[in-house]
């Protein structure tokens, strides 16, 4: 088998995989009515067209990219965080806590105590479906999307008792949403409403990097994620770092709660976490569970979602397109993977492929 | 408080179908060694083309029961769809099972969403299914209103939990499914085609998950909004694990999660100054306290629960 046939064989499967996704895209944007190619224009160019699109798709792409790195140390660790959206609100709920509590304190220690609540209320509801997984064997799937219901619901509730903005009570307009933030923690904005943080996504990309490729408890995390038993066989407490690999990923998400908090809402309000826990683990999947990869890939779904969003004006496509999208390319990847590892298949493709070039001959 | 205990009880029966009927598709996948977790995305589904069905009939106004029926079948036709969609997938391609069903959720809900925007719009009420008394039955005090006065899909359901067991344990269908999810390599020897087995019964997984989105919409809902499942497909598969993935027990359980569902429209009827929120996340917190007790005794689990099988590859 060459080498230039591995590659072309590679290369191929990606297209078709790529032109499959963008098929069933069609068919339902064909089922609504809508134009095709100007949909897919809307969705990927029209972002791009000016400096204020721009700034609003990096704005989206900075939670996905903080979730996904948390996803994608518990994905390497041997566990699918799918609880992102409720460990992120977790965040939301602490970070406003802090915030509230402490409106007078000076802005050098008051962002940083806020931000590491945030990583600790959404740390702790990663830690709980990781603990029940090492102990009691609970599928973390089940658990995360049902602790996603119970962190919804009680951040609503939490937005209409304790943390109810006063001013609500007065007027009494019945909008559960917290008074607006003190300006202890916001975070500063560059342009517009892009905020720094950009650059805290970055560098915990780089954190993450090291911490998964050039640490012990890394390996550890990557070990007992490839192979359970031959880890454990190692002497690694593979629960332990199931259970540690889950409270990081959630420290993630809720610290993607906290950024968003004071660099783009300053106040919490309902709807906050926008379905991003979910497009998190598309963008960690997308970006092939690297840091490196995982930057691009939640700047191009930040272009999505944020496409998306201008679907219903310019051509009446329902925002829940964006939804459908990334459903296809995760069945897309997924599978696309499987085609690419399976070492019979590519065999015998290249002995067909033999076969027809004797024929030519 | 009797009668408001009675009114509980009686909600119990046609609220739990849905649960149910998902839950018993999903035994089917499981029992045939696949774990579908995009039930969810299936029931969406089958929900919105269920309810779209009389809608477009009756333009929202009164339709012939027919209507309602075809609706029904056609949420199982598209339900038994994605189940085929989902054998490519996990069956053919081997894809892992948990990832795919996420992605096969996503794509439900999404999909059911964006189509609900375009071909109805907004909150749409349709007519529904009326609900049958059984004659004589119905007039015991109590028991007549508890178990013999709800609408035709109820009694269906419930009758197909006995027909469920007899299909699973006493068919030869039944066996090739369990022989499948227990030991592929095994069936396969005897003649059994694997690929075709699972997929059969993620066909007949799907219908039934469709069947159960359908019936939300058009006899409990009767209407469809983007939170109508809100969960209950990820329910249903914890329902499995709870049940043993055994039909008369996934019905007990059916029956219990429905209760605790029924607890919040309780709490509002008695206006207790009890945070509605909570009330709402109890079957939430119920699944994971339940599935922390049940899943270490998984010797009743098929063994090859969630293992692609691949004839070339010796295990």
């Amino acid at each position: 088998m060459t080498k230039s046939f591995r590659i072309a064989f590679k290369v191929s499967i990606i297209a078709v995989a790529a032109i499959a996704a963008i098929l069933i895209a069609s068919i339902i944007l064909w089922m609504i009515g809508a134009d095709v190619s100007d949909t897919f224009y809307v969705i990927i160019f029209e972002p791009l067209t000016n400096m204020l699109h721009i700034s609003e798709v990096l704005i989206r792409a900075i939670p996905l990219c903080i979730i996904a790195l948390g996803i994608s140390v518990a994905y390497r660790s041997g566990i699918i965080n799918i609880g992102a959206e409720g460990q992120m609100a977790m965040g939301l709920l602490a970070f406003t806590g802090v915030a509230l509590a402490f409106p007078d304190v000076p802005r050098p220690l008051l962002l940083p105590l806020a931000m590491i609540a945030a990583m600790i209320g959404g740390g702790i509801w990663g830690f709980i479906p990781g603990i029940l997984k090492a102990k009691l064997n609970v599928s973390e799937l089940l658990s995360t999307v049902m602790l996603n219901y119970i962190a919804a619901q009680f951040y609503s509730l939490c937005l209409r008792t304790i943390y109810l903005d006063p001013a609500e009570q007065v007027y009494g307009t019945g909008t559960p949403q917290s008074m607006r933030l003190t300006e202890n923690v916001w975070l500063g904005r560059i342009t517009g409403r892009l905020h720094y943080g950009i650059i805290i996504a970055i560098v915990l990309a780089v954190l993450i990097f090291i911490l998964m490729w050039k640490t012990t408890m890394g390996y550890k995390m990557r070990a007992s994620g490839s192979g359970a038993r031959a880890a454990r066989y190692g002497g690694i407490s593979v629960g332990f770092y199931l259970a540690l690999s889950m409270a990081i990923s959630g420290a993630f998400a809720g610290l993607a709660g906290g950024v968003e908090l004071a660099g783009v809402h300053r106040r919490a309000i309902e709807g906050i976490t926008n379905n991003y826990g979910f497009s998190g683990v598309v963008v960690a999947l997308f970006g092939g569970l690297h840091p490196f990869g995982i930057i691009p890939a939640s700047f191009l779904f930040g272009l999505l979602i944020y496409g998306s969003t201008l679907a219903p004006t310019m051509v009446g496509v329902p925002a829940n397109i964006v939804q459908v999208m990334q459903g296809i390319i995760i069945i897309v990847i997924v599978t696309a993977q499987m085609v690419l590892s399976n070492a019979y298949f590519q065999d015998r493709v290249w002995r067909r492929y033999q076969a027809l070039r004797k024929k030519e001959v | 408080m009797v009668a408001i205990i009675t009114n509980m009880l009686s909600m119990c029966i046609p609220f739990s179908v849905a649960l149910l009927l998902a839950s018993l598709g999903e035994m089917f996948n499981q029992r045939a060694g696949v774990f579908n977790l995009g039930c969810e995305g299936v029931m969406a589904m089958g929900a919105f083309v269920g309810m779209l069905i009389p809608f477009l009939a009756g333009k929202g106004g009164a339709v012939s029961q027919w209507y309602n029926v075809l609706g029904f079948g056609a949420a199982a036709l598209l339900g038994a769809l994605f189940g085929l969609f989902f054998g490519v997938i996990t069956v053919t391609f081997r894809a892992p099972q948990g990832i795919a069903g996420i992605g096969l959720q996503m794509f439900g809900v999404g999909t059911a969403g964006t189509l609900f925007r375009h071909f109805v719009g907004g909150t749409q009420s349709i007519p529904g299914i009326p609900d049958v008394d059984i004659p004589l039955l119905s007039e015991i005090p109590l028991i007549g209103d508890i178990f013999f006065s709800h609408n035709v899909m109820a009694y269906l359901a419930y009758l197909f939990v006995p027909a469920a067991w007899y299909i699973l344990f006493k068919t030869y269908w039944g066996l090739k499914i369990r022989a499948v999810g227990t030991n592929p390599r095994a069936a396969d020897s005897m003649g059994i085609n694997v690929s075709l087995t699972r997929y059969e019964a993620l066909v007949v997984g799907g219908a039934l998950a469709g069947l159960a989105g359908a019936y939300l919409s058009i006899a409990q809902a009767k209407m469809f909004s983007d939170t109508l499942i809100s969960g209950r497909g990820f329910i249903a598969v914890a329902l499995v694990y709870f049940g043993h993935w055994h039909p008369l027990q996934i019905m007990g359980g059916a029956l219990l999660f429905t209760l605790a569902q029924t607890f919040q429209t309780i709490v509002q009827s008695m206006g207790i100054s009890f945070p509605y929120e909570l009330a709402v996340m109890l079957p939430y917190v119920l699944v994971i306290v339940v599935l922390s007790f049940t899943s270490r005794n998984q010797i009743t689990a098929p063994s090859a629960l969630g293992k692609p099988f691949n004839r070339e590859i010796r295990t």
